[in-house]
């Protein structure tokens, strides 16, 4: 059975300009122990997602509808201090901004055993002891040192360690993870995501991994779900996804991105552009989502929005045009 | 070989940070630190390296936004770090920039017509009123604005169209140089690829050298023809392309290159996983600045700094066990 399954989402927001429609209809579910990535570029809702998940849209001006149903409750029908009791112990979120996420007047020890105090009813000990604990887990040297610093003495790779040590101290069975090393270099991004592998291993969360890094979701997804303009247009599991992407999006996504060594095998080629930008999610869209930017447009995307159709084992895209069945690479 | 159209000598740059009370004890920061390099005509040029190692305080002392604190910077024959300001006017105009931030980097108050007449005006290049209108709008057509976008104002572009004014600004001085600092890094996927081969197309039009400033390897690798690589201030490696992807020497680079992830699902990758991070610029280690990091570091490292050598001419590597005999 899904861990988490969430049907029709639907979260928008009024705006003086009208409704802006974030996210509009999506339906996903995760699996126990799944890494599932989300995928998409700056305003395709890939965040507004994951906010909606938690509930942390503000109401109003935003407005959430649909399902999204974890461990067998419906999330949206909960009262808030059910909600709070959910948030940080069954669910937890890693932000992209471990410069600004962390609360620079409270010592890094502090933080991390409010969750566990709050949660786990843990005494002010007990909790200080694990929240040792836990820093030893995502590896900072001389944890006993460290839970009594603040957040500006530290690096941002290891501000991005103590998130993930809060995310985790209360063992969450599904873990958000919002862009977790955009901000980072890449020597502490590999860092980061060997650390969220191992985690993953130990602690046997489910990580819905929202990015825009097409590398990170290569190396750490299972299963990918890519968006555009507020809709799921594709979604596959990662190698196949890869392999065969099916939905121009993607098409031109994975076009898009240089490969490292492509000089090397002779093949640095103009790279694929994906003509025009983004439509305004303010006003109502007819057709197709992507009509507007695809090569392969005709009057019938312009006119009727595809559903999502089975394209594949496991593998379904939006799109009326995409070759179904097995496709040769 | 002739004179190539940038040279960087020894260049440093270090910026004071007062400490203690009424700011008495002076420490520097040594973001830059010795740091030598040239680039040919019609050439790109990327600066690669992680936050803090100094290769946008480079960019900034080639563009004489500061001065430096020793070193020269030689454009054309002509040393312009220490160029009288009337000299250092006419110098402006052959050494261009394009910034990562196009939210932050045109002015909201000013019309798209406006900021690309503004070099021209202030160069003087334009003969007449008409000759301006028709530079300015030849502009919008080169990086492929709508003319009717010129009497907006910059708040009504998206990022992508944002930097193609920045670009279109950089151009209208007719620059030789144009320094790219971190020029497509805030742009999403899809737009980086246009602005990444509206780049090149420029440079091959109009024989731009580049340098290209950047922590994204998969984008160097897509358009350099060569690469330094620089760490806390000092340049480890420098290579034609082909060396630095194919045959990397400086274990620093090594490292930098097996981190980058493939969009490649099971692809066969052993990431080399430095420990700890980037030690601060105002107590560089001594020896090499590496050596805290590095996994083959030994004794020598720790206390005597390695220099930039090469066996070929073409690959320069800053390490003492390139000295050693191979194998």
């Amino acid at each position: 059975m899904a861990l988490l399954e969430v049907e029709n989402l639907q979260t928008h927001f009024r705006t003086p300009s009208g409704i802006n429609r974030a996210v509009d209809g999506v339906s996903f579910h995760v699996n126990e122990g799944e890494t599932l990535a989300i995928v998409g570029e700056s305003g395709c809702g890939k965040s507004v997602t994951s906010m909606s998940l938690m509930r942390l849209i503000p109401e109003p001006p935003g407005r959430i509808a649909g399902s999204i149903r974890f461990a067998g409750k419906d999330l949206l029908k909960l009262s808030d201090r059910e909600m709070r009791a959910i948030r940080g112990n069954d669910i937890s979120m890693i932000f992209q901004e471990p410069m600004t996420s962390l609360n620079p007047v409270l010592t890094v020890g502090r933080q991390i055993r409010e969750t566990l105090m709050i949660h786990q009813g843990l005494d002010k000990q007990a909790a200080e002891a694990h929240a040792i604990e836990m820093l030893t887990l995502v590896g900072i040297p001389e944890p006993k040192r460290r839970v009594r610093e603040f957040p500006h003495q530290l690096s941002g790779g290891m501000r991005q360690r103590v998130m993930i040590a809060i995310a985790l101290a209360c063992s969450p069975k599904l873990l958000i993870a919002d862009e977790p090393t955009t901000a980072l270099d890449v020597t502490i991004q590999a860092q980061i995501l060997k650390l969220m592998l191992d985690l993953k291993r130990r602690v046997g969360a489910a990580i819905i991994l929202i990015t825009h890094d097409l590398g990170v979701v290569a190396e750490i997804a299972e299963r990918v779900m890519v968006m555009y303009a507020g809709r799921k247009v594709e979604e596959a599991p990662v190698a196949e996804l890869f392999r065969s992407p099916r939905h121009p999006y993607t098409q031109g996504l994975l076009g898009a991105v240089p490969k490292l060594g492509s000089s090397l095998a002779g093949t640095t080629t103009r790279l694929a552009e994906i003509p025009g930008q983004v439509p305004d999610l303010r006003k109502p869209i007819t057709g197709c989502v992507f009509a507007g930017r695809c090569a392969l447009a005709t009057d019938l995307c312009r006119q009727y929005a595809p559903g999502l159709e089975e394209k594949g084992p496991r593998h379904v895209a939006a799109c009326h045009y995409a070759a179904k069945g097995a496709v040769a690479a | 070989m002739s004179v190539p159209l940038l040279q960087v000598n020894d260049l440093k740059k270090h910026f004071p940070v007062n400490k203690g009370l009424f700011g008495k004890k002076t420490e520097f920061v040594y973001a830059v630190d010795g740091v030598s390099f040239e680039i040919a005509r019609g050439e790109t040029l990327s600066l690669v390296g992680e936050s803090g190692c100094g290769k946008s305080t480079v960019g900034r002392a080639i563009l004489r936004l500061f001065d430096v604190t020793s070193g020269q910077v030689i454009l054309d024959g002509q040393r312009i770090d220490d160029a009288a300001p009337a000299t250092m006017r006419q110098m402006r105009r052959r050494v261009q920039v394009v910034f990562q931030d196009p939210f932050s980097s045109l002015n909201p108050r000013m019309r798209v017509r406006d900021i690309l007449a503004e070099p021209i005006r202030n160069f003087g290049l334009a003969k007449s009123a008409i000759d301006l209108e028709t530079r300015v709008t030849a502009l919008m057509d080169t990086v492929r604005l709508p003319r009717e976008a010129l009497n907006r104002r910059p708040h009504e572009f998206s990022g992508g169209q944002r930097q193609r004014i920045g670009i279109a600004r950089a151009l209208a001085a007719e620059p030789e140089l144009i320094v790219c600092d971190e020029a497509v890094s805030a742009l999403d996927v899809s737009v980086k690829a246009q602005i990444v081969n509206l780049l090149q197309d420029l440079q091959r039009e109009f024989g731009l050298a580049l340098l290209f400033i950047s922590h994204d390897l998969a984008i160097v690798e897509h358009m350099t023809h060569r690469v330094a690589v620089m760490y806390l201030g000092k340049i480890v490696e420098v290579a034609p392309r082909r060396q630095i992807f194919a045959a990397p020497r400086h274990p620093y680079t090594k490292a930098l290159l097996s981190a980058v992830p493939l969009p490649e699902p099971g692809a066969q990758r052993n990431p080399i996983i430095l420990g700890g991070d980037v030690p601060s610029p105002i107590n560089p280690p001594k020896g090499c600045r590496f050596h805290t990091r590095c996994p083959y570091v030994f004794d020598r490292c720790r206390t005597e700094e390695p220099q930039l050598r090469s066996a070929d001419g073409e690959q320069w590597v800053a390490c003492h066990l390139d000295e050693l005999p191979e194998g």
